[in-house]
């Protein structure tokens, strides 16, 4: 499914909110395929509601959005299942679901009408398996597991749904130094070695500088988004949250706290 | 989905099991009919009594049929609902659907004499039953859904289920007040349960309405499997919400409200089997716990049916009694033992 560098994720002049409140505006993001993308900004931005409107589980206030060179309104529900994947902050509802089951979860939108599994649908979900670590783990119900396992297995579902677009909403939070930079790295290699196009939402502004290739702050105003190189040199870390607590230092790319 | 164990050979069991407790369920019963005379009068051949042939075609096998499909049906519809919630406690008992078909029911062999002042005992028949007692159950199932998409909270949801049952209860009661005394013992008797005094005709027209729920349900196997994620997830993987509800709902509803028009109410059996049934069968694929959970109900049923026929005596327990016998119990043991009931 995948064009190397095509125009995944075209949006331009968003404005995202819920019924007739706009919460943010003026969104711009342009991402090629094999890109890894953060959204960062304060609690409350708007981050989730950004990757629920791109995800097409809410609909945008105004503004163009287009995935794969297309507008996201264009796709039917089946299309849109074969081109953009998600993963929520929300459990999945049934935590009594096998690693296995749930991961072939994935490959819904391929399989007949009854859910039977071809050879290649299981050779997605072995590969995938074994790419996120999980292949002890394939028999395990869903409570069973860590928070890290979980997400692993949740990220997992969605690269065996096989589309050109991922979007993940905090896929780090709850999780621990060491595995917050196990999921990062996974996301950045799923981009890179599949040229998938990642958009994820998060909190760890210093990992996102080290390991992503796009940023977007959300700052409900003008909504920087480049490099992250670019945006260190333009100093839009240092705006993001008010001076008198945190400091942004640009040589080692980290916040540090103000004394 | 992508579970590799093989279940034939369970299957094979219960399907033994079942027809084990069909031949338990037709051979015993008020009057004493050897084994080995009803096995050759199923199978066609003579019996040595004349009202034995007649027993048997007439009263023992429509009620094992109608066993089955009650427990069948019933269970079914508990598993749907406990998917659809994303609520292991969910049952058409617990949720108040059920009273919801007790409400059209009352409604239509009690209210419809309060309004028109005359009875319609003329157009009473199975199908304006079934009819009355289907949208009493859908109606209340609408409401819990809606509610259940307001409120996230599963408690909150199951003390609604309940006040559904109170007031269906208190609305039964102005109706029992009003109506006449043969209008009030008829719904009496339907309210206390029974899957006998059917005629082959109801149990032929029950199977066709349980046959529709049961198609409705393997229709929607796959949305049922995505709903193990969640909405928003079903959703992203191609799901239409709004038409997989509705589907689903329908199938319930017919579910629960056909079977409960013809047997009554019937408490425990959707909410307990779905869950026993998770003690055999280790999986959440809605292809192998469909089948599954419809044959464990059966099996229940029936069994239940022939406690409730006291065999060698002429009397006969309300099969309601039973079945809250054997399955209050078993909710509690699951949650004692398990801690919390997943689903």
């Amino acid at each position: 499914m995948s064009h190397p560098n095509r125009l995944n994720i075209n949006v331009e002049n968003l404005a995202i909110g819920y019924k007739d409140r706009v919460i943010c505006q003026n969104i711009d993001l342009k991402l090629a395929s094999g890109e890894l993308c953060a959204i960062v900004g304060v609690n409350g931005v708007g981050k989730s509601t950004l990757v629920r409107t791109l995800g097409n589980l809410q609909p945008k206030m105004n503004g163009e959005i287009q995935i794969a060179g297309e507008n996201l309104g264009a796709f039917n529900m089946d299309q849109l299942a074969k081109i953009l994947s998600v993963v929520l902050t929300e459990q999945p509802a049934s935590k009594n679901l096998r690693v296995q089951e749930l991961i072939a979860l994935g490959r819904q939108p391929y399989t007949n009408w009854i859910g039977t599994l071809t050879q290649e649908d299981k050779r997605y979900i072995q590969t995938n398996l074994k790419a996120f670590l999980l292949e002890d783990l394939k028999q395990r119900k869903c409570h069973e597991l860590s928070d890290g396992q979980l997400q692993r297995v949740l990220i997992a579902r969605a690269a065996a749904q096989d589309t050109p677009v991922v979007l993940l909403d905090e896929p780090t939070t709850h999780l621990d130094l060491y595995h917050k930079v196990q999921i990062l790295k996974m996301l950045q290699q799923l981009a890179h070695q599949s040229k998938k196009t990642i958009v994820f939402t998060t909190h760890e502004i210093d990992l996102a500088i080290q390991l992503c290739d796009k940023i977007l702050i959300l700052d409900g105003k003008t909504n920087p988004f480049g490099t992250p190189s670019d945006l260190i040199k333009q100093k839009h870390f240092e705006q993001l949250f008010p001076s008198d607590m945190v400091q942004f230092d640009s040589s080692s790319g980290s916040f540090k706290v103000k004394k | 989905m992508g579970s590799q164990r093989s279940y034939s050979f369970v299957f094979a069991i219960i399907v033994l099991a079942l027809l084990l407790a069909f031949l338990l369920n037709v051979s015993s019963g008020s009057v004493n009919i050897p084994f080995t005379a009803v096995l050759s009068g199923m199978f066609g051949g003579h019996m040595e009594v004349e009202s034995w042939n007649y027993i048997l075609w007439n009263y023992r096998m429509p009620k094992a049929f109608s066993s089955i499909l009650v427990g069948g049906g019933l269970s079914l519809s508990g598993l749907l609902m406990q998917t659809l919630f994303r609520n292991p406690l969910a049952g058409p008992f617990v949720l108040g659907i059920s009273s919801g078909a007790s409400l059209g029911a009352a409604l239509l062999l009690m209210g419809t004499s309060m309004i028109t002042g005359f009875t319609v005992m003329p157009f009473l028949n199975d199908v304006s039953l079934v009819i009355a007692a289907s949208l009493g159950s859908f109606l209340v199932l609408l409401v819990v859904l809606l509610v259940a998409n307001r409120i996230k909270d599963t408690m909150a949801l199951l003390i609604i289920g309940l006040m559904f049952g109170s007031i269906t209860s208190a609305i039964v009661s102005v109706l029992a007040y009003f109506t006449t005394a043969e209008n009030l013992q008829r719904f009496v008797f339907w309210s206390f349960g029974s899957v006998g005094n059917l005629s082959s005709r109801q149990v032929a027209l029950m199977g066709a309405i349980v046959g529709l729920g049961v198609l409705l349900s393997i229709v929607s196997i796959k949305r049922l499997n995505a709903f193990l994620l969640g909405e928003n997830y079903a959703q992203s993987l191609g799901i239409s919400l709004k038409r997989s509800r509705l589907t689903i709902i329908i199938a319930t509803g017919i579910l629960a409200g056909g079977v409960t028009a013809f047997a009554g109410p019937i408490a425990f059996v959707g909410l307990a089997v779905p869950h026993l049934t998770r003690q055999i069968f280790d999986t959440m694929e809605h292809r192998i716990l469909i089948p599954a959970v419809f044959l464990y109900g059966a099996i229940l049923m029936l069994l239940c049916d022939v406690i409730a026929q006291l065999p060698n005596s002429a009397n006969i327990l309300p099969i309601n009694a039973i079945t809250s016998l054997v399955g209050a119990p078993v909710v509690i043991w699951l949650l004692v033992r398990k801690r919390k009931m997943l689903f």
